[in-house]
């Protein structure tokens, strides 16, 4: 059975499908069997991000359906044998993912992967519950920011109580904290909120820090998951987190900002 | 940190501190508020009724607080009577 991970956050735009991207090409990349699934019925994006968007014909919800099969709606990645991508549908709404629908694909895909990402939409409506409810992990996403920690927090408390897991009394869901658009820059004059300072209000387990960086921004306009990027800090930030989540016991990197001359230093940057 | 930082930070002082510590607030009360039995606002509204059967109190005249640590519960209630005048 494969294990299922969920890449969630509450607010939008906070790095859920760069993440998700990044989480699935990592691991595949390490040669596991991985599957990675858009739950942003009506708003999809990961095909974009995963650069795949011409290759879609049937999606998730034609699957859930009975109109195709998963073999059919499956994209396999071009650069990663072991990677496969399920699109959402752009033209259904959220209320066509139903628990029972999800959990049989899920449960079909789970026969023959390693891993399931679950790249979640933003908010706590039912795609968002759909993609949390048959999770065995959480990777919440968080930019240091009042908005963005608070909705994580929000986001606990109901996977906490909104899965499989919590209503069958079992282990509860692993949650991860993924700190995202980090500027130690910014940390540094006091103008943003620090690792530590996230960590102290959260207290999860920190599985990684991705600075804020253009490369990310490149790799969406070109449709490669930036942890291909291994040349930029936010390509090898990501390749850390998966790492991590593998059990490697890694240091963060990337927390302070790089020294600069002399010149700089002094007239600040 | 920069020569001119040292004043920039005068200006702007350390905003990220004071969003922390709204955060702490925040974060706390919501927490508080998650763990509370989903029976409070019903409760609360019943006591209301039977309360105005015989007095005439205000809609906010009956609070319910719940608190919780580690080995109890607490259900506090507070219901404020008019002054004597208002009394039926």
């Amino acid at each position: 059975m494969a294990r299922i991970i969920v890449i969630t956050s509450g607010k939008g735009g906070v790095g859920k499908t760069t993440t998700a991207a990044a989480m699935a090409m990592g691991l595949a990349q390490r040669g596991h069997r991985t599957v990675v699934i858009d739950f942003d019925v009506g708003l999809r994006n990961l095909d974009l991000i995963m650069g795949c968007e011409r290759r879609v014909v049937y999606d998730f919800v034609n699957v859930i359906n009975g109109e195709a099969n998963l073999n059919q709606a499956l994209i396999r990645d071009k650069r990663c044998d072991s990677l496969y991508v399920l699109p959402a549908s752009q033209t259904r709404d959220k209320d066509a993912l139903t628990q029972e629908g999800v959990g049989k694909v899920l449960e079909d895909l789970g026969k023959g992967h390693d891993y399931i990402v679950c790249d979640s939409p933003a908010g706590i409506e039912h795609g968002a519950t759909m993609a949390m409810y048959f999770a065995d992990d959480a990777v919440v996403v968080t930019n240091p920011e009042v908005s963005s920690v608070r909705d994580s927090d929000r986001m606990l408390g109901i996977l906490a109580s909104k899965s499989r897991r919590a209503e069958e009394g079992g282990e509860p869901i692993k949650e991860h904290l993924l700190l995202t658009r980090y500027s130690p820059a910014r940390v540094e004059r006091g103008e943003m909120l620090s690792v530590d300072d996230v960590q102290e209000i959260l207290s999860l387990n920190l599985l990684g820090v991705i600075p804020e960086s253009q490369a990310v921004l490149n790799a969406s306009n070109a449709g490669i998951p930036v942890v291909l990027d291994n040349e930029s800090t936010a390509g090898m930030a990501y390749n850390d987190m998966v790492s991590r989540y593998l059990g490697e016991d890694l240091p963060m990197r990337f927390l302070e900002e790089e020294r600069k001359g002399i010149f700089s230093r002094i007239f600040g940057g | 940190m920069g020569l001119l930082d040292v004043f920039r930070s005068n200006r702007n002082k350390g905003s990220a501190s004071v969003a922390k510590e709204r955060l702490q607030i925040l974060v706390a009360h919501d927490r508080a508020f998650r763990n509370r039995p989903s029976y409070l606002p019903k409760l609360q509204q019943e006591i209301l009724e039977v309360i105005r059967k015989y007095v005439e109190v205000d809609l906010d005249a009956v609070s319910v607080n719940y608190e919780q640590d580690d080995e109890q519960e607490f259900l506090e209630l507070n219901i404020v009577l008019p002054d004597a005048a208002g009394r039926g």
